[in-house]
């Protein structure tokens, strides 16, 4: 295993955290590799999708990967960056049945959904459960805007929003890595916040 | 009666619900989260949740890209 950069307390805290990502489009392919370079010790990844030619301009997987379901291919990912890493895939839709056991154990998940619709349904799915999950989500990270427009803040008690709140990604411009890894930038940095006890967005 | 909406101390009729009080600030239903007083509302349970005075009630609100 690499040695971990980090003091040994910070290094064991994130080494025991378990966080889940839910969907690995754009947003989620990104937040699960900076949590596992970071040293989060168990990921529970979802994607029900394959990698199509057209995600390599924004999601982190390559040629080789195309028609790979997302799930693997991220496991696969995530596993050369980070061998001891424990990562959990699951290759299937998410929906209010099924959120609360593919993330049990979860103390964080960051929502990582495209649809806005299936955004607000996994918030409340998990939001709706035993009460020891605290969900990190996403919204409006479309477009050329600044990056400063991209805050996290905390609407809810156990939930927190990463982006600018109004560029939707199917009007007009689209999504771009470079607006999209701002973004996820900010999910990633908040669930590792929350894993060393820090709970100020 | 008086409820506190996203921070905003709002007048709404009485009798009012989580589902018509999503109507009546203009957003779209099947893109919000609803908490009142801290505790989530899922959709199912809208129609049925009758605000009271004095509580204080959360909707986020989504948009597309992921």
């Amino acid at each position: 295993m690499r040695g971990s950069p980090f003091p040994k307390e910070v290094s064991e805290a994130l080494r025991d955290a378990v966080v889940g990502v839910a969907g690995l489009g754009g947003m989620g392919s990104h937040v699960a590799t900076a949590l596992a370079r970071t040293g989060i010790g168990h990921l529970v990844i979802a994607d029900f999708d394959v990698v199509d030619g057209s995600n390599l301009f924004r999601q982190c997987y390559t040629p080789s990967d195309v028609g790979r379901p997302k799930a693997e291919a991220m496991r696969e990912r995530l596993l050369e960056i980070e061998p001891d890493l424990d990562v959990v895939a699951v290759d299937a839709r998410i929906g209010p049945d099924n959120a609360c056991d593919v993330f049990r154990g979860c103390g964080i998940v960051c929502e990582a959904f495209d649809a806005p619709d299936q955004k607000a349904m996994l918030v409340e799915a998990l939001l709706s459960g035993d009460g020891s999950v605290t969900v990190v989500s996403c919204s409006g990270m479309a477009g050329d805007g600044s990056s400063n427009s991209i805050v996290t803040s905390r609407p809810m008690r156990r939930l927190y929003v990463c982006g600018d709140g109004t560029s939707d990604a199917s009007e007009g411009f689209g999504l771009t890595a470079a607006r999209v890894m701002v973004c996820a930038g900010h999910a990633a940095n908040m669930a590792v916040r929350l894993v060393l006890g820090h709970d100020k967005p | 009666m008086r409820i506190t909406v996203n921070g905003v101390c709002t007048d709404v009729p009485e009798g009012t619900t989580a589902e018509g009080l999503v109507e009546i600030v203009g957003m779209d239903p099947s893109r919000v989260a609803v908490e009142v007083d801290g505790d989530i509302c899922p959709r199912a349970r809208r129609g049925e949740t009758v605000l009271k005075e004095g509580q204080t009630v959360e909707i986020v609100g989504f948009v597309g890209g992921g």
